[in-house]
């Protein structure tokens, strides 16, 4: 690295307005950042840190309802701030870069991927058409994309997450610029194509020695990319650092907690008695959409006072599984015992009290509460319709649920979910479900729309639910840490089938399934060299999609 | 669901659509008091006058028969004779159809592309000054009736500047020239009053998409508003334009009655008005099943083209 140059990218002072509610507050108050040619900087933060807009200002450009109220940027000598709109764009695509977080939406769909590759180097003049089309089919083959020669012709649609991500940052390298800025680039994706995804940037990024900001919010996945680490919270810098001085040594309090976050663990519980009837039975289901079956024989347990985690990528089946327990999707074959007694397929032929032994919180807590109920609504209504109380013994009800998930009643009960933070939301979905006083919860990935730090409290709060009431969880997630911080028992779903199932100590310990091993080995650890060491001991085949398509043979 | 499938689909449902119209039709107008033998001969006519042409022209015969009859003769192309001149219905359609044909394509060819790309501006420069120019222009002109609009023309463009005539009374031997000319008024009133609402659609559509993240990424490349408004937004925002031009075409066809009748132009829609005030049902009804036609054609063209347009649909995952 040449330290020696000036920088490719410096900022100063950067703030940053945003309006709202007719008036504009800042959002960036004061951020500096330098980048040298051929480096990596990861810009790590949770939601509303300013990480996105920071990246956005690195090429001049900031979102509608966003201004740039202060400060510079000047990229390789040329103040970006101050230089017209003109200067700008001839920069943007040309020389800076940039690989948005959901390639699926940021591909236009209604044009090739390779015509939409060679567009910003036709415009900037930087090659003719053919060139970039045969420049774009060698990006294509170095990102070891399948079919390299045929991939460009089709449209987004017809091409999986994982590739279209590659072929968005082969689109990135079209011009050869001197900086990307990656906006979350793998967050969309599974854990197995996550890492197939990172090991193709981390290699273009060496190969052309383009200098880059790697913004996430996943320490794990900055640890392998980054050379340098930013922390931000609120619009401002906590502290940056060389990445291994980072996670060895960090220096504020607010790093150190975001590190601490995934030591949450509780321990696990013993396993139930042989003769234990479960709460909950799946047994043997099969089910379909039309004439598609998404479930092939699914079968297992939950017990009372347990959790069962319900792992698997997108498409596996877990959430299917989930639809079939409420009696949203009435299966093809098979059933649901609850209690040892069957269930109804259908709910609507369930009784009120099988209803209310079965309960959901569901993954996004924005969507899954009526924006137009306050929240003693939300939470009154099952109260009443479940266990018919009503007026003050409602009301009561009502604030000792509040208070259970630690919220204030006398604060939050006339309020409207808008006024809520997306951790005191999900909050309101936990007791929405406690208000029909279940036995039995489904929580469908209750903590993958949250920030880590707010995550770890709706897990405590579920732990310290679950021993106070005994409740059976079905926990769906595709993350294992939070498996390894919550589980009993484990579930491994790939393809509407379980491919294991077994106490989560076992499931963490060789040997097991080679979809389960494939899906550990891909979660990325805080080790900087993690992924080189991955790589090098199973090679770039034997990782992601490539991997988990192979298995389906055997 | 395949293209085919879906065009079959659609193709069915407008067939059933056409089918339900004609009901209609033809039980309006076996509603109607009194029968066509009745005002062929007038209120003076003797009992056996009446039944005699009554057997003649078929009317003794179940309303269900008659219905058959007219739907099949209909579907190839005869709708029976006229009861004011004895001619068949479809020779005095046929000349005033094309008639209405060609003022609905002159019209749509300046309307179209007018307010699609008006639309397009607006969307590019929204807020500026010609925004909402463009804006208030158009409302204001679909806002006025249609006569209103054709009389405001005849004024400005016949009256007190002479370029165009008042009257458009076109006949098969001129030449396309003096035809188009004659027509010009009449298609631009029309246009006028299609203009707003297809240039709204456009826009909106337009706008509507400059949130989506393959926007900013297009933006983010490098490109110039105008690429990005018209290679990124504008072919994903065809499928709700094509429908709004398809519904404007269809009101074209069908909706001149009144510019017909200022312009004293020789289409169907003049027709229609003669003949209702002639009470000459076989020509009203089969108007009317033409009207309805050109609707659910135009609406099938359109849904053929948006499907066209849209490439999730055209090419299904391999």
């Amino acid at each position: 690295m040449a330290r020696n140059q000036h920088p490719l990218l410096e900022i100063r002072d950067l703030r940053i307005e945003g309006y709202a509610d007719e008036k504009w507050f800042e959002i960036v108050h004061g951020v500096d950042l330098t980048l040298h040619r051929g480096e990596v900087l990861g810009l790590i933060g949770e939601s509303g840190a300013g990480k996105s807009t920071i990246g956005l200002a690195a090429m001049g450009y900031t979102r509608d309802g966003c201004r740039i109220s202060g400060g510079t940027i000047t990229f390789d000598g040329i103040e970006l701030t101050s230089t017209p709109e003109e200067v700008r764009r001839s920069l943007r695509g040309a020389r800076i870069a940039y690989v948005a977080q959901s390639a699926a939406a940021s591909f236009n769909p209604a044009h090739r991927l390779i015509d939409q590759h060679t567009e910003a180097p036709v415009q900037h003049g930087a090659r003719s058409r053919r060139e970039s089309a045969e420049d774009a089919v060698a990006l294509y083959r170095r990102l070891r994309l399948p079919n390299p020669d045929e991939i460009g012709f089709r449209y987004p649609h017809q091409v999986s997450g994982g590739q279209l991500q590659r072929c968005m940052t082969a689109m990135a390298m079209s011009c050869r610029p001197d900086l990307i800025i990656f906006d979350e680039p793998t967050t969309a994706l599974d854990v197995t194509t996550q890492i197939e995804v990172l090991a193709a940037i981390r290699d273009i990024v060496e190969q052309f020695g383009t200098a880059a900001i790697y913004i996430t919010h996943d320490l794990a996945v900055v640890a392998q990319m980054a050379d340098r680490i930013k922390v931000l919270l609120k619009g401002r810098e906590v502290e940056e650092a060389e990445t291994r001085v980072m996670l060895d040594a960090p220096r504020e309090e607010y790093t150190r907690s975001l590190w601490a976050v995934r030591s949450f663990a509780r321990a696990q519980n013993q396993p139930p008695a042989p003769s234990e009837t479960p709460v909950v039975s799946v047994r043997g289901v099969t089910a379909a959409y039309g004439a598609t079956t998404v479930l092939r024989d699914v079968s297992f347990d939950m017990h009372q006072g347990r959790t069962v985690a319900v792992v698997g990528e997108s498409g596996s089946g877990k959430s299917t599984a989930a639809r079939v327990i409420t009696g949203l999707l009435p299966p093809v074959s098979g059933g649901v015992m609850l209690d040892g007694a069957p269930l109804p397929g259908d709910f609507r032929r369930r009784t009120r009290e099988q209803l209310r032994q079965v309960q959901m919180i569901y993954q996004m807590a924005d969507t899954a509460l009526n924006p137009r109920q306050r929240i003693g609504e939300i939470i009154g209504r099952p109260v009443e319709f479940y266990l018919g109380l009503r007026g003050v013994k409602r009301k009561q009800r009502v604030d000792e649920l509040l208070d259970q998930i630690e919220l204030d009643p006398s604060k939050y009960y006339e309020r409207y979910p808008a006024e809520l933070s997306g951790g005191q939301k999900q909050r309101i979905g936990i007791a929405r479900a406690l208000a029909a006083e279940p036995k039995f919860i489904i929580c469908d990935e209750v903590t993958s729309a949250l920030d880590q730090l707010v995550a770890e409290g709706i897990l405590k709060l579920l732990d310290r639910l679950q021993r106070e009431l005994g409740l059976a969880y079905m926990f769906i997630t595709h993350d294992l840490a939070t498996v390894r911080a919550i589980a009993d028992e484990v579930v491994v779903m790939k393809d509407g089938q379980v491919v294991e199932a077994g106490p989560k100590d076992q499931m963490f310990e060789p040997p097991h399934h080679p979809y389960t091993d494939l899906l550990l080995s891909s979660v990325p650890e805080m080790d900087p060299d993690w992924l080189t060491r991955l790589l090098q001991a199973r090679g770039v085949e034997n990782i992601g999609e490539a991997a988990s398509a192979r298995m389906d043979g055997g | 669901m395949s293209v085919w499938s879906l065009l079959a689909k659609r193709l069915g449902l407008g067939i059933l659509t056409l089918f339900a119209v004609s009901l209609l039709i033809f039980g309006a107008v076996e509603a109607l008091p009194g029968d066509i033998a009745q005002q062929v001969l007038g209120q003076t006519a003797t009992p056996d006058a009446l039944a005699a042409l009554r057997r003649e022209m078929g009317l003794d015969r179940p309303a269900v028969l008659r219905y058959v009859d007219w739907l099949v003769g209909a579907a190839q192309g005869e709708f029976g004779v006229s009861m004011a001149n004895r001619r068949p219905v479809a020779d005095m359609i046929g000349p005033r159809l094309l008639n209405t044909l060609f003022l609905a394509s002159v019209a749509a060819a300046i309307a179209v592309p007018l307010s699609i790309g008006l639309g397009v501006m607006a969307a590019l420069w929204r807020g500026t000054t010609f925004d909402r120019t463009a804006n208030v222009a158009t409302l204001t002109s679909i806002s006025s009736p249609e006569f209103f609009l054709g009389y405001i023309l005849i004024l400005f463009l016949a009256v007190q500047n002479p370029v165009f005539p008042s009257i458009s009374n076109i006949n098969p031997t001129m030449s396309f020239g003096d035809r188009l000319y004659r027509t010009m008024l009449p298609a631009l009133t029309l246009t006028l009053v299609v203009t707003a609402h297809m240039m709204r659609m456009t826009r909106a559509a337009i706008i509507n998409l400059l949130a989506s993240p393959y926007i900013e990424m297009a933006r983010l490349k490098g490109m110039p508003p105008a690429i990005v408004i018209l290679r990124h937004a504008l072919p994903n925002a065809l499928a709700p334009i094509i429908n709004v031009v398809a519904i404007n075409l269809a009101y074209l066809i069908t909706g001149v009655v009144l510019v017909e009748v200022v312009f004293v132009y020789p289409g169907v829609g003049q027709l229609l008005v003669d003949s209702v005030s002639r009470r000459d049902f076989p020509v009203v009804q089969a108007c009317c099943l033409i009207f309805a036609a050109t609707y659910v054609l135009l609406n099938l063209s359109a849904d053929v083209l948006a499907i066209l347009s849209n490439p999730r649909l055209r090419r299904p995952k391999t």
